[in-house]
Parts: C-alpha cells; structure tokens; sequence
C-alpha cells in the first residue's frame, strides 16, 4: 500500500490540534530501507504551534522474521522508560486506521543535534561533552531498570546467541576475512560469564542520542532495535570505534571515557559491569557491524536494493577488522 | 597502461563533476553524490595501492602458512584453520599479519579512518 504521507498529514494536524488546526510545516527528514521519520508542526485556532515528529513504516513488517519492534511496541518502550525517568521524546499519539498513514507514531520534537561528528567537535558542546558518558550511564542504568511494557512484546538475546546469529550470516555471506573469522573464534572461547537479562534500548550509540549543548542528553532515539539482553550490551554498543567519529581517544561515543560510563550506570543503580566485560561486548559490537556492514552490501549486490551508499558500506567492514584486530592484540 | 588519460585521471574527472553539481542537488542526492566521489576514491587508491598490497599479503600468509599460494588460495585456507582452531591469537606472527593486512586495506577503503590502535594518545 502507497501512502501520501503529504496528503495524510493535514487530517492527523486537525486530530491533533483539534478543530480548525492546520498542517504549518512538513519536511521528510531521513527515509531507510523500512523506516520514515517526518517533521512537522500544527498551529491551532488560537496560533499555539506544535512541533512534532512522525515515524512510520514504509515497508510490510514481519514481527516473526525482523528484529525491530512493532512502532506501538516503540510508543509503549518510550512511555515505560520515561516512568523511570529516562529521557526519550515524549509520545504524543499512535496512529490507527483513521489516520490513513499505516503504522506510524507521533512524538514531541525535542531540540538538539544528532550528528555524531559535530557531536565529538563542535565548539558548541565543548562545555557539555566532559558530562556525556556519566550521563550514558545513567541513562542506561534508568533504561535497564524498567519493567517490559505488556505492549512490547521482545525477543531475548545473550553473547553467545548473538554471536551464533551473527556468525551464521556471516557464514551464509560466502566471505572470507580472516580478522572476523578470528574475532568469533576468540569470543566463543572468552565469552563473558552470562549475567540477569534485562530490557535493553539494543542500539545506544552516539548518532541516536539528542544532545543539547546546555543538558547535554536530552532524548535517546530510535527504540526499534530494543530487545531484552545482557546490560553490558548496551554499555558495550556506545563505545564501539565506528560511533567515535575520528576520537578513538575517548571510547565513550567519542566523548568520554569508560570509567565515567561505569560510575554513572553504577551511582544511577545499575548492576556494576567490569572494563573487561564491557570491552567483550564493544568487540562483539565491533565484530556485529563488520558482519552488517557485508549484509547492507549484500542486499545491493542481490538487487534487493538500489541505492550507490549500500555498495560502498561494504567497503567499511575493514574499519572494523582493524579495530578488532587492535582489541585481539590487546587481550579485548 | 595507457596515459593521456590515465585510468586515475578518468576517475578525478568524475569526481570533480560530481562535486561541482553537489550543490544544486537536494539534501539525499546531495549525500549519494558525496558517497559517489568517495567510491571513485576507493577505485583510485584500489588502482594506485592494491597491486602491491595484494602482493605484501602473499607475502606474509606465505611466511605464516609456510608455503606458497595465490591470495584467494591462501586466504581461505587461513580462514578454515581459524575456525577449526589449529591458529589462534597466541600463534606467532598472527596477529602482526593480519594487522599490516587490514591496515593495508583500510588505507583503500578509508585512509582518514581513526582506528582503535589510535586510542592512546
């Protein structure tokens, strides 16, 4: 089913900023393979403008085969974990039928800047930036904290199940990289010690988090990769090398350092994680965006899609044998 | 080969377009271009480093695997011993190997590319 969204918009305004309420603004903003994130705002009667953010499906969602959630699964994660004080753009409507705009959420516009790069070096987040990876942490200490919402219904994953999902596509790719092939080896044999599975956000990295130069963290974003999993999942994700955006000097999203990141999730109420620990998941990371860096190749190379950026992602997989290559070295 | 042009001039001449229309394209095009003018960057430096760094990985998974072979005959073979666990990251010269490899393939694919071994400052 094609959906105009332009078209669709003016009537979801009226629902939302009620009688005589007009569409005053509306911009594509990014558009996946499966996801499309618009900006728009509403005036009202009174000239009360809303400024809002509209994500929906673009493409038939399998909730048996695909590891996102379904966008009310998102909407009830966003309201859960900010019952416990985690800061997510707050929900403002889920679509259904009468909107006409297939599966799609609305949540509040939270101000900021999402660049990853400009995140790490922009002058305007120098005075912040020191304050970040605490933050991380106890953002992520809120996160895994909260109760799975009865609406989400998640999948479960520990190191050894991701890695075994993870090698299997890489075995299915026909690639041969001697690094990968090393890195699952070595993390099968030093696999960390299995600890209680809690909800995870499952893609906490600098790239989706709003960071304002003031208050530093002030939305995590995209909830679609969240799962239940091992905490040190997520504290591992956001100190991969691939989100430091040319700072590997500061492992925390190119911000900060890892002690900070551990005393922020511990002082919030997380269960301590050790370095060592942690290190494990960030090279599983590693090793997991080697492997998607091949599929996203791949879905180019089988026709499944077009687009010149899919080829050349796969040109990124040395980035990550290269880190790990680095972390084997040093004993992760 | 052949000059007046050379193959790398071929490819600068793309990429000097691409980056004198980028301006007028919308905001997703004007990203696929830049990613355009990065492909033909990695075609380039394929052009310029890949024979002699093809070469230097002969070299050293002759040395690791103690006889001689193509690439692709080697790299495989490396491959299966990794994952039948007759090599692993305490086998002498492993990781030295594979490092000047990757390290090798990364100056193709992203040479500004700030990688883990960069951590220390």
């Amino acid at each position: 089913m094609t959906v105009d969204v332009l078209a669709a918009l003016p009537k979801l305004a009226q629902r939302l900023g009620g009688e005589g309420a007009v569409l005053a603004a509306a911009e594509r903003l990014s558009g996946g393979a499966s996801m499309e994130t618009w900006a728009f705002a509403v005036e009202t009667l009174k000239g009360e403008r809303r400024d809002l953010i509209l994500r929906r499906r673009s493409a038939p969602f399998d909730p048996d085969t695909s590891r996102s959630v379904s966008l009310a699964a998102e909407a009830a994660l966003i309201e859960a974990v900010r019952a416990r004080g985690a800061p997510a753009a707050p929900l403002v409507h889920l679509c259904d039928a009468q909107d006409g705009l297939g599966e799609a959420h609305v949540t509040a516009r939270v101000s900021g800047e999402t660049l990853g790069r400009k995140i790490v070096s922009d002058p305007r987040f120098e005075a912040v930036r020191p304050k970040l990876a605490r933050q991380c942490g106890e953002i992520l200490a809120q996160i895994h904290a909260t109760p799975v919402p009865d609406a989400a219904v998640l999948k479960s994953a520990d190191f050894l199940g991701e890695l075994a999902r993870y090698e299997e596509i890489y075995r299915a790719s026909g690639a041969e990289r001697p690094v990968l092939e090393l890195a699952f080896q070595h993390l099968k044999k030093h696999a960390p010690e299995p600890a209680p599975l809690t909800l995870l956000h499952g893609d906490f990295r600098n790239g989706n988090l709003m960071i304002d130069p003031q208050i530093g963290v002030a939305a995590v974003l995209d909830w679609e990769l969240s799962h239940i999993g091992d905490p040190a999942e997520d504290l591992g994700w956001i100190c991969v090398n691939s989100w430091r955006f040319g700072r590997p000097d500061r492992p925390v999203g190119g911000f900060g350092d890892y002690a900070d990141l551990l005393a922020g999730y511990e002082a919030a109420g997380g269960r301590p994680v050790t370095l060592s620990r942690l290190r494990a998941w960030q090279a599983l990371g590693s090793l997991k965006w080697g492997v998607m860096c091949l599929m996203m190749y791949q879905s180019w190379a089988g026709g499944l899609e077009a687009s010149v950026e899919r080829p050349m992602i796969g040109r990124r997989v040395s980035e990550t044998e290269v880190d790990l290559v680095f972390l084997l070295e040093a004993g992760l | 080969m052949i000059t007046h042009p050379r193959a790398e001039e071929l490819t600068e001449a793309v990429s000097r377009w691409i980056d004198a229309v980028r301006p007028s394209l919308d905001p997703r095009n004007a990203f696929l271009a830049r990613v355009a003018a990065n492909i033909l960057g990695v075609v380039a430096r394929q052009q310029q480093l890949g024979p002699a760094a093809e070469a230097a990985a002969v070299e050293r998974f002759t040395v690791l695997l103690d006889h001689r072979g193509d690439y692709a005959g080697l790299n495989s073979e490396l491959c299966d011993r990794l994952r039948a666990g007759d090599m692993d990251v305490t086998t002498p010269g492993l990781i030295a190997t594979l490092k000047a490899n990757v390290l090798d393939q990364l100056a193709i694919d992203q040479p500004n590319y700030r990688h883990e071994g960069l951590a220390q400052p």
